[in-house]
C-alpha cells in the first residue's frame, strides 16, 4: 500500500523534502512506515526520542495502524507562539 | 475571520477582539496577548524569523486548547490567531483574546493558551540571526501529557 510521509522544520532539511510518498507491506503501523524511513535516511533517527506523530493530521501513538492513502506525519519537538 | 487560525497573513488583534466580544453582552473583561519577533534570542541578534506549521493539525491544537479552557473557564470565550511565514523584527506572531464576565477568569485563560501553545500546537519556528540560521526546538507535543496540562494551569493561575 502506498502512503504520504509529512516532514517539517529541521526533519523536513534533512529529509531534504517536506513530502514523500513510499510503498509499505500491509499491515503497517507508524512505527513501520518510520523505521523504513530511518533505514532510507539514518540522520532522521536522531529525532526519534523527541518526535510526535500524527495519521491524517491527528496526533497518534507510534503503533497506530496505517492504512492505504494515510497521511503519516513526524513532528520535531514544537516552538511555535 | 473565525476564531481560531493559521495564516500568512499579518495578525488584527482589533478584528479579533471585535470577532469575540461582538456575540455576548455579558463580558466585563477582555484580555489580550501578542507575542512578538524580538532581536536578541540567546546571545544572538535575530534578523527575522520564518514560522512552519502543518497547519490543519495546528488548527485542531489550538482548537482542542480552547476546550480545554472552556472546562477551568466556563464563561471564558477565547479565539487564537497564530501567523505563518517570514516574520520581522517586531511583528507580531500570535494573537489571542480572551473575554470573560469576570477580568481574572480572563487573564488566566489568554496566559494557559500561551502556555498550551507553546507545549502543543505543531509549529516551528526557523530563526534566522547574524552568523546563520537554526531551528528552534521546544517541547514534545503530546497532547494526552497530563503533567503538561497542569504545568499550564499552574503558571495561568499563579
Amino acid at each position: 500500500m502506498r502512503v504520504t510521509i509529512r516532514l517539517f522544520a529541521r526533519l523536513r532539511d534533512l529529509a531534504g523534502s517536506g513530502e514523500l510518498v513510499r510503498e509499505v507491506a500491509s499491515p503497517a503501523t507508524i512505527e513501520t512506515v518510520w523505521q523504513s524511513l530511518v533505514d532510507e535516511m539514518p540522520d532522521l533517527r536522531a529525532y526519534e526520542r523527541t518526535m510526535s506523530v500524527a495519521v491524517n493530521a491527528d496526533y497518534a501513538k507510534m503503533s497506530a495502524k496505517v492504512s492505504d492513502g494515510d497521511e503519516v506525519a513526524f513532528l520535531p519537538p514544537v516552538s511555535g507562539g | 475571520m473565525p476564531p481560531v487560525a493559521v495564516t500568512p497573513d499579518p495578525l488584527d488583534l482589533q478584528e479579533l477582539i471585535e470577532e469575540i466580544s461582538r456575540t455576548s453582552t455579558a463580558d466585563g473583561a477582555i484580555a489580550s496577548f501578542v507575542g512578538l519577533v524580538r532581536e536578541e534570542n540567546q546571545g544572538r541578534r535575530v534578523s527575522y524569523l520564518e514560522y512552519e506549521a502543518y497547519e490543519p493539525l495546528a488548527v485542531r491544537a489550538l482548537q482542542l486548547i480552547i476546550e480545554e479552557a472552556r472546562v477551568t473557564w466556563a464563561d471564558t470565550r477565547l479565539g487564537v490567531h497564530h501567523r505563518t511565514g517570514r516574520l520581522e523584527l517586531g511583528e507580531a506572531s500570535i494573537i489571542i483574546v480572551a473575554a470573560s464576565p469576570h477580568r481574572a477568569h480572563a487573564f488566566a485563560a489568554c496566559r494557559y493558551t500561551i502556555e498550551r501553545v507553546k507545549q502543543i500546537v505543531p509549529i516551528w519556528k526557523h530563526e534566522h540571526f547574524e552568523g546563520g540560521d537554526v531551528w528552534l526546538e521546544g517541547a514534545t507535543a503530546d497532547p494526552d501529557n497530563e503533567a503538561a496540562r497542569e504545568t499550564a494551569r499552574r503558571i495561568a493561575c499563579a
